[in-house]
């Protein structure tokens, strides 16, 4: 089919509103969160039903052109950068709660649908939808399934993953099925487990039932001011040894303390070494029981000041400094990265300590902010994208935090994906079987690879060194 | 592809190329934004705008006709702003981009004349009371709602206020303890002189003197807005010349001049003008936040009724006025409902509602939704711009709610309570 006649059939398919064609509109989708790589996609539609996206994609697979989904664009690993594909399928017209079942408490949604927005649509049940990353207000569910994302309350209540009872997936010839289901435990294998974290890489994902959660009894935050980070992280080893698992546990270094001082004026004292935010939830009487076993442990490893909020406005506020902890550093340097690692908890120091040495020796400031309870880390490395000496440092500073990561028993992205910024680590963390095992896995939903190609394997054959083909990196 | 264009200097006059970098890519910004939650385009979301704006400035993108419709279609409500942790200055930008693109973008006619009859008709009372004499004519008539099925006249009020002449000087009742100026603003004064009346009535019923210029004319913002940068300071020009008494606050009831007043010093940057605008910026109170900084009563009898609160975009977003409002309304006795999406732009914006109907009118039914679901009977609006879409819309789904300023709503509660 020629690309003209094609324009055409998925113009009849979405209708003008929903296909972006001239350079300049197209333009602005050359990249998401992660600007460091940027490509200009050929054509980008915009289905608002999961019969338009049918269509659209089997007319895209009978004319054999590969395309890559989009959701909100807040991925931070270049993960919908339009390589090798080059139309671009956008969810941002499905934004419908479509069912809401509050007594089983599930809700079916479409894929566009921003992950705040589903808690919003339940809060009046009592309800919340518990995935909660710091993008919330505006990545979007089929955005986190693809990426399993979490969140600071990951700690407690899980991933993405683990909220999904059941999805529809429009396969790359246009064909939906629907994996999992209204209820738990369907039998057989977990395709739907599969498909979550896949990247984008199966097909795309059009609507989903996501499991709800009551709204705790009782919840206290707790906000802790540490002189020094290696004295927060032995309050959250100490934390967690005396058996509380707190909701959430968050931790932000001096740098991103003063960051979010500077902005948001929380009255931080200004030599203040690490902020630890912790959340504990569940029945009143407990939740004040560990709480204060909380703050005992935080004092004791030498907190200076601790700050407790117990009402709904004062957590938000507690909460304020650690959401928007990422967006607040953009008022320090013109550009940032943000790395994403996982260590075992107990490794926290000694990842700290290597950071720091591997930010000094490529002269860069770094920053971090990090889910401490379970061992994922978000080193934010500063610099400057006008100075192509400095990009190219961040880059490899990066690739070495990964190294230390896995090196530490731990892995090369908790929550933002592989994408294409860490194709290059994927040998560091599997073998070459493994990488073939799970690309054969892929071929069963995408058997030509057309969803999302270039994406989250190296190329055949390839190792770390591997030229990336038509990455266009500016430097 | 697109041919290559040269860094775009007019759009690098205006803002500084390290504002760009501000903006991170994090994407946070878009569910503040009508435009992207309607349309669902990149472009049209206020990320997408910055990186066209950067993309033209930098010459990687031309200012073509697409990259001025995506611009256009930005309502400047600032719900973007309000939004992003990195303290993105978007205002600066499209701001700007709107003088940059006037400087540099043939307009087709018929748009060009749409936009010079924006600019040449409402910033003026008189004309526009001109204009508006046939819907006055056909009011008369018993055809009031037939012509509000027009598109333009919609927007009018329904009755059409009759225009009053205000006292100069309105004597404080009691003991004087403030002496204010109230600026009246043009599309106000001729089609909402109700709520003046109501604010001057409450002013100096608690011991307050209000001085009004006679002379005084438009504030500049509709100029601004347009990117008619000359015009606009000729305003501000004029509007300095006028407010010289001493008074404690320069008082305004359109949300949208307030706003505009407050930036007077950056519109007059490095001009003779800016010390004095910088000052009388510094006087500027929205007629909310200086009534709930007089510590009223309560009246005697709770007003009682179901009121929604919509947030005038230039009062949240742009002067960070949120609370005020509300006290009032709570002062008033009003019972207050909750209002969905209370801070999305209706769809006004200025001018926005002539020049963009299509998108202004889905905007404005959207609101017009929530209300209705929001079971109130009274919807409360701090500009007059959002008052006319607001009531527009609601008669378009034909329901039957009244919008009203807060400060009517607390004069209501006020004189039902002595009456
Ligand atoms: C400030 C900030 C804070 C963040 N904090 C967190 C955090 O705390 N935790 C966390 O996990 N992440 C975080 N992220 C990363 C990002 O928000 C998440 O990865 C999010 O899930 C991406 O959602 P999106 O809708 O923006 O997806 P996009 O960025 O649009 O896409 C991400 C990937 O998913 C694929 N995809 C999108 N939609 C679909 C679909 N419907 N079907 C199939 N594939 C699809 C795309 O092809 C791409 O590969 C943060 C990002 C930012 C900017
Ligand atoms: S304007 Fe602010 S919120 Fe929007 S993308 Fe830029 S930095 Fe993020
Ligand atoms: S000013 Fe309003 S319409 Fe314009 S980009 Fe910002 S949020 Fe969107």
């Amino acid at each position: 089919m020629q690309w003209a006649h094609l324009r055409e059939s998925l113009r009849t398919v979405v209708g003008s509103e929903g296909l972006i064609e001239p350079y300049e509109a197209r333009k602005v989708y050359e990249c998401d969160g992660y600007t460091l790589e940027r490509a200009v996609p050929e054509l980008v539609v915009l289905p608002a039903s999961t019969a338009e996206m049918c269509a659209v994609v089997r007319l895209l697979h009978r004319a054999g052109v590969p395309f890559v989904p989009r959701g909100a664009g807040t991925g931070l690993s270049g993960g919908c950068l339009p390589l090798e594909a080059p139309v671009m399928i956008g969810t941002s017209r499905m934004r419908r709660i479509l069912e809401i079942d509050s007594l089983n408490r599930r809700v079916m949604v479409e894929a566009g649908v921003a992950n705040l927005e589903v808690t919003r649509a339940v809060t009046e049940f009592g309800l919340h939808y518990a995935p909660d990353p710091s993008s919330q207000a505006a990545c979007s569910i089929g955005g986190n399934i693809a990426e399993n994302s979490g969140g600071p309350h990951t700690l407690k209540y899980g991933v993405t993953t683990n909220h999904v009872l059941g999805l529809e997936l429009v396969l790359p010839d246009g064909e939906a099925v629907w994996l999992g289901g209204w209820v738990d435990d369907v039998p057989g294998y977990d395709l739907r487990g599969f498909v979550i974290g896949s990247e984008g890489t199966c097909g795309i994902v059009t609507r989903a039932i996501l499991r709800l959660l009551r709204n705790p009894e009782a919840w206290q935050t707790i906000l802790a001011v540490f002189p020094s980070v290696a004295a927060a992280t032995s309050a959250v080893s100490a934390v967690i040894a005396a058996g509380v698992v707190p909701a959430a546990l968050e931790l932000m270094d001096r740098l991103i303390v003063q960051a979010v001082e500077q902005a948001y004026h929380f009255g931080f004292p200004a030599d203040a070494g690490a902020v630890l935010i912790a959340e504990v939830d569940g029945h009143s009487a407990a939740v004040q029981a560990e709480a204060e076993a909380v703050k005992k442990l935080c004092l004791d490893a030498g907190a200076t000041e601790i700050r407790s909020a117990a009402t709904e406005r004062e957590r938000a506020e507690l909460w304020k400094s650690r959401k928007r902890a990422f967006g607040a550093v953009g008022r320090l340097a013109p550009n940032y990265c943000t790395q994403d690692g996982v260590v075992p908890r107990t490794c926290l120091p000694e990842i700290l300590q290597r950071i720091v040495a591997i930010a000094e020796r490529y002269r860069l400031r770094v920053g971090n902010v990090f889910h401490a309870g379970d061992g994922n880390i978000h080193p934010i490395l500063l610099f400057d994208e006008r100075d192509p000496q400095e990009v190219r440092r961040v880059l490899e500073a990066g690739r070495e935090i990964l190294a230390a990561c896995v090196e530490l028993g731990g892995s090369i992205t908790g929550e933002h994906g592989v994408g294409v910024e860490k194709i290059a680590e994927m040998p560091l963390l599997f073998t070459p079987q493994d990488l073939i095992v799970m690309q054969a896995l892929r071929q069963v939903f995408d058997p030509e690879q057309r969803s999302n190609p270039g994406k989250m394997f190296p190329s055949p054959g390839g190792c770390v060194e591997v030229a990336r083909p038509r990455r266009q990196v500016p430097v | 592809m697109a041919e290559v264009a040269a860094p775009h200097t007019k759009m690098r006059a205006q803002v500084p190329a390290a504002r760009w970098l501000e903006c991170v890519h994090c994407g946070l910004c878009l569910p503040a934004c009508p435009t992207y939650l309607e349309l669902g385009t990149e472009a049209d979301s206020p990320r997408g705008r910055i990186h066209l704006m950067r993309e033209w400035a930098e010459g990687r993108v031309p200012l073509t006709g697409e990259v001025v419709r995506h611009l256009d279609l930005c309502l400047g409500c600032l719900g973007c702003e309000a939004a992003c942790p990195s303290g993105v200055r978007y205002r600066e930008m499209i701001e700007g981009a709107r003088v940059a693109v006037e400087q540099s973008y043939q307009r087709r006619w018929r748009e060009a004349l749409l936009r010079r009859l924006v600019v040449d008709l409402f910033p003026y009372p008189d004309r526009l009371a001109i204009l508006l004499w046939p819907v006055r004519l056909a009011d008369w008539m018993g055809l009031g709602p037939v012509v509000r099925k027009l598109p333009w006249v919609e927007l009018v009020p329904l009755p059409l206020p009759r225009k009053k002449a205000a006292a100069a000087l309105v004597p404080a009742r009691g003991a004087r303890r403030y002496r204010v100026a109230l600026f009246r603003g043009c599309v106000a004064r001729v089609l909402f002189p109700q709520v003046e009346a109501a604010l001057v009535r409450i002013l100096a019923d608690h011991g307050c003197e209000v001085v009004v210029p006679g002379e005084q004319g438009c504030c500049g913002a509709l100029a601004a807005h347009q990117g008619d940068r000359d015009r606009a300071v000729t305003s501000i020009r004029a509007v300095l010349r006028v407010f010289t008494e001493p008074v404690d606050a320069l008082l305004v009831t359109a949300a949208g001049c307030g706003a505009f007043l407050r930036s007077y010093g950056h519109w007059t940057e490095g001009t003779e003008l800016q010390e004095r605008a910088k000052l009388l910026a510094l006087r500027v109170r929205d007629a909310t936040e200086f009534l709930s900084s007089l510590k009223l009563l309560p009246p005697a009898r709770p007003l009682g009724r179901k009121v929604a609160y919509h947030h005038a975009c230039h009062l949240a977003h742009a002067q960070g006025i949120r609370d005020e409002p509300v006290r009032l309304l709570q002062l008033a006795g009003a019972e207050l409902v909750r209002l969905e999406e209370a801070d999305l732009c209706c769809g006004s914006a200025g001018s926005y509602n002539i020049l963009q109907p299509q998108l202004a009118q889905r905007l404005g039914e959207r609101k017009a939704r929530n209300i209705l679901a929001s079971g109130a009977e009274v919807v409360a609006v701090g500009n007059p711009g959002c008052s006319m879409q607001i009531q527009a819309a609601l008669r378009r789904l034909g329901a039957d709610i009244a919008v009203l300023h807060p400060v009517e709503v607390l004069d209501v509660a006020y004189r039902e309570s002595t009456a």
